[in-house]
């Protein structure tokens, strides 16, 4: 698969504008010159004082940043959003009886179809876990899973995110920001609403909770202020209306888990820790984190709490095991995937190793448990110099990378300075679990801002756009 | 809610609350040290206005460690404006508010948090120019209103909630101890010798401590006659309406705690009461006959007390097991 000339999601091969991307562009062409830059300073100065940041923050200056926000939405027509619903939640779906599985009989094991080794080999693989049913059988509460389009009707899952996905603070508050600049187009088109997102979240973590609780006390744990996602964590917490915790608000007891509160100890039902599984409990995994909770993991064995997402989802996620995923959709569900894996090569594979090596130049290779964009080189973008020295990581410790064939992003209308220009953009959709899986039509569009370049993490110089799910076509 | 956020939200006031008071001392001081009347007996401690803000606050030797040699006005002003490595700069007490407030900002509302935010950005670079160019009283003044702004943005706009409760707990906490240690500094240490009694560097101490705490035209209102050290401890230890008086502050802090106490926390809202009533029902020369200092001592001593109680109760709570605990009373909800 060579490099194809990138779908354009605005404009057909012939130039014309795609249907619907019509009433945006006739609304859009009423404007003045000045109008979208003044638009974007306006949504960029919003954005700064709102405090709507990520990133580090230093010792004495803070150092926060804001993501840059594209104010062209990202337009998708309700034959698209059915496509992308219907995959993502059936990976979802597929992903958790495989996490159930795998933590009690094993099937897909025995019946050959995952090796064991990519299982229990795994560092991301919880033995603690073993044989533990967790309330509702829910592992993945709530997963980000990375699409992309290649063509009409053409999409690939790039990766899933089943640990704690982040950035669904951004889909909520780029909406918002949106409504904010251009009422009017909310008037004209039938952009599906996203602003239920934390309602549904929480209604799922409630479903989740341990049976003897009547009246769940639901918290959000993080890391604290310090951590880059900080905003987001605040942000759902204050959403949803609960408590936003850190490990030292909280304290187990006879298995029981409490929060400090001025009224005394108070019980928790279920935990939307947004804290990595070795932080989690200095017990149980990591006993140098300061961050977790001493005897949590106890508790949660215990039935007492609800953990969401669950400990132990990192063995699903892991770019190696993705690799299994259709087969995991024929061997629970019984379906044909409704979105395909991108091809990929296993380099601890010396038969695949061996091919990829030579199409370098062509290829993108990624590292097995990398993420954030960190660690992977995109072979046709790259120097000659960058290829070979990746070739020696590569040499040195093969099974730690994955290899896969350079996709042709599509591209959306992106304003760029003082022009719109097309840039290529993934889309993550957060698939909720609880009751049964559901997902907000919407998702995070992210969008690389450098021309031509395919890598849209922020860390990388990508920023987002809102994206609008039509509801219907008729307008 | 979270006894980490009341206890985020407690200490931000003090940190503001003391960072003003900082700022009263210092200007008082600052005033004496350009007065001609210098005493000229160098074996008394008071002889040196700038040790004054050391001994306050207890920071003499940790100040003579980082700055060898003789004591001077700009060392220690330094020392006491800007220096990060001193917990109680002004410098260290703003950015430790700022952080507690960047903590709570899903609590204390945004215009509480652009002020607090607005103010720790100008502070060094007003700090800084105004150690260059000498203009100590109006950064002094800054200072305060930066305090009062911010009482005031939380005044006009937040919610009166139990974190409300907490940030007004923390300034008037820190109040109480900053007027006790005024009061007892000028009446202990600055003890002037028999002979210097009612002379004029003596008035000028007492005027310039009833400066310090906004009270030098409330007490000629109220006393309409000569400073005396009688009067001066009748009005910040027992005048009620006085808003920097032991009593004051001890009428906020009870008012609070009987708000905020339950059932089985009792004991902060005990102290404060026995302590209010002590203010309440006080006389002055009976306070004078015990001894000012002794007396201030251990209020400063129960207040200590008082704030452990908060502690235990509230801010930094230990781990139990509730289902193991039987309340202090039993309760019928």
């Amino acid at each position: 698969m060579g490099i194809k000339k990138p779908f354009n999601e605005m404009l057909a091969e012939d130039g014309a504008m795609r249907p619907h991307y019509r009433t945006y562009s006739e609304w859009l062409a009423d404007k003045t010159a000045d109008f979208l830059p003044q638009k974007q300073r306006e949504a960029n100065a919003l954005y700064t004082r709102l405090g709507i940041t990520f990133a580090v923050y230093g010792d004495d200056v803070g150092t926060e940043r804001s993501i840059p926000f594209d104010i062209i939405p990202r337009i998708i027509r309700p034959a698209a959003w059915d496509i992308i619903s219907r995959g993502a939640c059936q990976r979802v779906r597929a992903l958790n009886a495989f996490l159930k599985n795998i933590y009690h009989d094993q099937e897909i094991i025995k019946a050959g179809i995952v090796p064991a080794e990519q299982v229990t080999g795994n560092s991301a693989f919880r033995p603690e876990m073993k044989g533990m049913k967790v309330p509702g059988d829910v592992y993945v509460h709530i997963a980000g899973v990375d699409i992309v389009k290649t063509g009409s009707g053409e999409f690939y899952v790039l990766e899933d995110n089943l640990r704690t996905p982040s950035g669904v603070s951004y889909m909520l508050e780029n909406r918002k920001m949106m409504m904010r600049l251009f009422p009017d187009l909310f008037a004209r088109m039938p952009v599906a609403p996203v602003d239920h997102y934390t309602d549904v979240l929480l209604e799922n973590l409630i479903a989740c909770a341990p049976e003897r609780a009547t009246q769940p006390t639901v918290v959000v744990l993080t890391p604290g202020a310090y951590n880059s996602a900080y905003f987001e964590h605040a942000f759902l917490a204050q959403q949803m209306g609960v408590e936003l915790v850190e490990g030292q608000d909280l304290f187990v007891a006879n298995d029981v888990v409490y929060m400090r509160t001025t009224a005394g100890p108070q019980r928790v039902d279920v935990i939307y820790r947004r804290i990595d599984d070795d932080y989690l409990d200095p017990l149980a995994f990591r006993p140098d984190s300061v961050l977790g909770v001493p005897g949590i993991f106890s508790a949660y064995r215990a039935g007492n709490v609800t953990l969401a997402n669950a400990p132990g989802t990192g063995v699903a996620d892991d770019k190696s095991t993705y690799l299994y995923v259709p087969k995991m959709i024929e061997f629970y569900l019984g379906e044909k995937p409704v979105i395909s894996n991108v091809p990929t090569y296993m380099l601890g594979n010396a038969d695949e190793r061996a091919y990829a090596l030579e199409r370098l130049d062509e290829l993108v290779v990624k590292e097995v448990q990398g993420s954030g964009g960190y660690g992977m080189l995109v072979g046709p973008t790259s120097t000659k110099e960058q290829i070979a020295e990746f070739r020696k990581r590569i040499e040195q410790n093969p099974a730690n990378y994955i290899a896969q064939p350079t996709l042709a992003l599509s591209t959306c209308p992106t304003f760029c300075e003082s022009d719109i220009l097309p840039r290529h953009v993934d889309l993550r959709p957060y698939v909720l679990s609880g009751k049964e899986v559901t997902l907000v039509p919407g998702g995070l569009t992210r969008v690389a801002l450098r021309e031509g370049s395919l890598v849209v993490n922020s860390s990388q110089g990508g920023g987002t756009k809102d994206t609008w799910i039509l509801e219907d076509l008729s307008c | 809610m979270l006894s980490r956020q009341a206890n985020n939200l407690y200490w931000m006031s003090r940190q503001i609350e003391r960072a003003e008071n900082t700022a009263r001392l210092l200007d008082v001081t600052y005033r004496m040290s350009l007065l001609p009347y210098r005493i000229t007996d160098n074996a008394q401690a008071w002889a040196e206005p700038w040790a004054l803000p050391l001994i306050i606050n207890g920071l003499a030797s940790t100040y003579y460690e980082r700055y060898p040699g003789a004591i001077s006005t700009d060392k220690v002003l330094r020392f006491m404006l800007l220096d990060s490595t001193n917990p109680s700069s002004i410098f260290s007490l703003m950015h430790a508010a700022r952080e507690n407030g960047r903590s709570m900002r899903g609590i204390i509302t945004a215009e509480m948090y652009e002020d607090l935010n607005a103010m720790w950005l100008e502070l060094r670079s007003r700090g800084e120019a105004a150690l260059e160019q000498g203009n100590m009283n109006e950064f002094f003044e800054w200072i305060k209103i930066q305090s009062h702004q911010f009482r005031g943005v939380t005044f006009g706009t937040m919610l009166r909630d139990e974190a409300y409760q907490f940030i007004r707990l923390g300034t008037f906490m820190e109040r109480a101890d900053n007027t006790a240690r005024l009061l007892d500094v000028k009446y202990h240490l600055l003890l002037p010798s028999a002979a210097d009694v009612g002379g004029a560097v003596d008035y000028y101490q007492w005027s310039a401590l009833l400066r310090s705490v906004s009270a030098l035209s409330s007490f000629r209102r109220i006393y309409r006659d000569q400073i005396t050290p009688l009067r001066v401890a009748e009005l910040l230890v027992l005048r009620a309406d006085l808003p920097r008086s032991l009593h004051a502050c001890m009428n906020e802090i009870y008012e609070i705690l009987q708000g905020l106490c339950r059932n089985d926390s009792m004991e902060p809202e005990r102290l404060a009461g026995e302590l209010h009533a002590q203010f309440h029902y006080g006389r002055v020369e009976k306070i004078m006959v015990t001894g000012l200092h002794e007396y201030l001592m251990e209020f400063l001593d129960r207040l200590d007390q008082l704030h452990s109680e908060l502690n235990s109760h509230f801010l930094v709570p230990a781990d139990y097991d509730p289902t193991l605990r039987v309340p202090a009373r039993a309760e019928a909800a």
